[in-house]
């Protein structure tokens, strides 16, 4: 393997990456506030077909990423009225919200466009395009810093440079506010956020909130940026791989960046090599696919490390009488 | 109670002769879904043309689940829809498994060759053949010498497909490189255009400057990031050429549409049996149309239909994937 090659898998693997760490760090935000939240496939999936639908209607993609984060955060205020004020199993309604995206989006696409539950293809305005950071272009002569910055840095989507600047604030949110420390406190223990005179129903659906907006951004960035349109299931289960990651991180923001980019880099590479030859034992492709889930296994299981949960998480909060 | 039964037995009456008014044909979609703008919306390109043409009306099913197969067929059958058409290969097991439930209907299964029941009508195509020619195209149209291959889900129909075009790739020129890559090896990978996309990027970064994608909706991203990319695409089943005029190469037709259109047409009389539709009978040929007249020069045109003529005359053949579970032009 080349240097060339590996800059072209790396690159590979951030772009694969940057959905998923969207879509981890949105679920992080609501099971860190004791929503478990299994409906981040559906939501992307929304996403992903309103951006793409407004966008081509439009033919601006903003309004599209706007509509994307619109109509999940409508999905996350529905997850959250289940869950939160009518205190339903939170799995059930994330379930719910998966199926409900599911043959929603492809409904309202052949009911608005006629395509067969796909959007026209989008072009020019209607799609993010890379952006070119200062001096990609000079410096692509520089010996292995140059192709690192000219290749790998520079050339993404903007929502690209958002995804990775979500995971430092992300962290300072979580441990350095008082917003943040609330939101892990309400994931632990509710009733004592509760004594503290603070609402726990409107922390977890500021968590909730915060999970629909970047799961929204997370679709529209499949549909929009990485692809011209939407297709039929396109996260194609995107979303649970950003749980497996989220549990790899245990819940933590700079762990589920590397776990994202280490699931983005095991796809990457199956996508590069069918079969890969170690020292004449030849793994299949199959089984690179399936590292991200038995890698999840592994942790769960405790071997690396345990990965505890927050205390609350799926219990709905009922105040003591 | 004999008005009783005569009105059951005006009742039975009834129903028998709406039973015989009733036996539309019937059709059961694949997984990929009827709008993949490929294989399964050439099968109901085909059936709205029969009933455009006839002013009849058929039924029609998209599949959700692997589950739901053996139950579409039977719901069908039992509604007394006749023929009941179906798509793709995976059909073959809950076929065999109903068709003997029901004797009277006639069953027709596409991608389906090797079933023993009198009452299916088994439809085949030669892929391979129509691969070849394209893979022909490719390796006249490609100047890196590299060329590519996106499969779908990893099935002997889709590495019969990758077999046939890395023949005719290698029939131009020896020394061409072929990348050919699988999208998965589950359903999903029919409807993955991410991954398509990556992998064509993949691709294009070995070299690849024209890519054939036989992989349903994931081909649709195939298609995308090659118009994108700037590099030449050749899409499936369908004609593609419309998606991004002047930047799809060609594609290679599966007349699923005429399988589906002629099946519909006989009804209920349809001819049961095994045929496989190769160049000869039209079952499987390249498109040319205005979006890619610029694409395909007259030198490339006349390669390809000689080599078809010659495939016809049995002069060239090609050797095909099923025959020994291997491919003598590519290895996967």
């Amino acid at each position: 393997m080349d240097f060339l090659t590996i800059i072209q898998v790396l690159d590979s693997t951030v772009r694969l990456a940057t959905p998923l760490l969207l879509a981890c760090l949105a679920g992080l935000y609501s099971e860190r506030a004791g929503i478990f939240d299994i409906g981040l496939e559906g939501k992307m999936l929304m996403a992903a077909f309103f951006s793409a639908a407004i966008a081509a209607t439009s033919g601006s993609v903003w309004l599209g990423l706007l509509a994307g984060i619109v109509s999940s955060l409508l999905l996350s205020g529905l997850h959250g009225l289940a869950s939160i004020t009518f205190r339903g199993n939170q799995l059930i309604s994330g379930v719910a919200i998966n199926f409900l995206a599911a043959g929603m989006t492809v409904l309202i696409a052949q009911d608005w466009f006629q395509q067969g539950g796909r959007t026209p293809s989008l072009i020019g305005g209607g799609r993010f395009a890379p952006i070119e950071l200062p001096f990609a272009e000079a410096l692509s002569g520089v010996p292995i810093l140059g192709p690192i910055y000219s290749e790998l840095i520079s050339g993404h989507p903007i929502l690209v440079y958002l995804a990775f600047l979500a995971v430092p604030a992300t962290w300072w949110i979580l441990y350095r506010t008082r917003f943040g420390l609330r939101l892990r406190a309400v994931g632990e223990n509710p009733a004592a956020v509760d004594t503290a005179g603070v609402s726990v129903v409107g922390l977890r659906y500021a968590a909730v909130a915060i999970c629909g907006v970047l799961c929204g951004i997370a679709g529209a960035y499949l549909a929009t940026a990485l692809q011209a349109g939407f297709v039929k299931d396109m996260t194609a289960g995107r979303g649970f791989i950003a749980l497996a990651a989220l549990i790899f991180a245990k819940w933590r923001p700079w762990h589920a960046m590397w776990a994202c980019l280490l699931f983005g880099f095991l796809q990457a590479i199956a996508l590069r090599y069918q079969n890969i030859d170690v020292g004449g034992f030849v793994i299949p492709v199959q089984a690179m696919d399936a590292l991200p889930y038995i890698l999840t296994v592994v942790i769960l299981a405790g071997f690396v490390g345990k990965a505890i949960p927050p205390r609350a998480g799926g219990e709905p909060y009922v105040k003591e009488r | 109670m004999t008005f009783m039964k005569s009105l059951m037995g005006a009742t039975a009456a009834f129903a028998l002769s709406a039973g015989a008014a009733l036996a539309e044909p019937a059709l059961i979609f694949d997984l990929g879904g009827k709008f993949d703008k490929s294989f399964n919306e050439a099968a109901f390109n085909g059936a709205k043309r029969w009933a455009d043409e006839t002013g009849g009306s058929f039924r029609e099913i998209e599949l959700q689940s692997e589950a739901q197969r053996e139950q579409a067929l039977r719901r069908f059958a039992e509604a007394g829809a006749n023929p009941v058409i179906t798509m793709g290969f995976a059909m073959a097991d809950p076929l065999s498994a109903v068709a003997a439930d029901y004797p009277d209907t006639k069953f027709v299964a596409v991608d389906v060759t090797w079933l023993d029941a009198p009452n299916i009508r088994q439809i085949g195509f030669a892929e391979h053949e129509g691969s070849y020619l394209v893979g022909m195209l490719a390796a006249m149209a490609s100047k890196s010498g590299t060329v590519g291959f996106v499969g779908g889900m990893d099935i002997p129909l889709i590495r019969h497909f990758g077999c046939g075009y890395a023949q005719g790739a290698k029939a131009v020129n020896p020394d061409i490189k072929i990348v050919a890559n699988m999208t998965g090896t589950t359903p999903a990978a029919w409807n993955d255009p991410v991954k398509g996309s990556e992998l064509t990027k993949a691709q294009i970064s070995q070299g690849a400057d024209v890519i054939y994608a036989a992989a349903g909706g994931t081909g649709v991203g195939v298609l995308q990031t090659a118009a994108d990319e700037g590099i030449l695409s050749i899409g499936v089943d369908s004609n593609q050429n419309h998606l991004h005029p002047g930047k799809v190469l060609t594609s290679m037709l599966k007349r699923v549409d005429v399988a589906v259109y002629d099946a519909m047409k006989a009804g209920a009389d349809v001819e049961t049996g095994v045929f496989v539709l190769g160049l000869a009978e039209e079952g499987v040929g390249y498109a040319l149309d205005d979006n890619n007249a610029s694409l395909v020069t007259d030198d490339m045109k006349m390669a390809a239909d000689s080599a078809r003529q010659k495939i016809i005359d049995g002069e060239l053949s090609v050797v095909s994937y099923y025959d020994n579970d291997s491919c003598p032009a590519l290895s996967f």
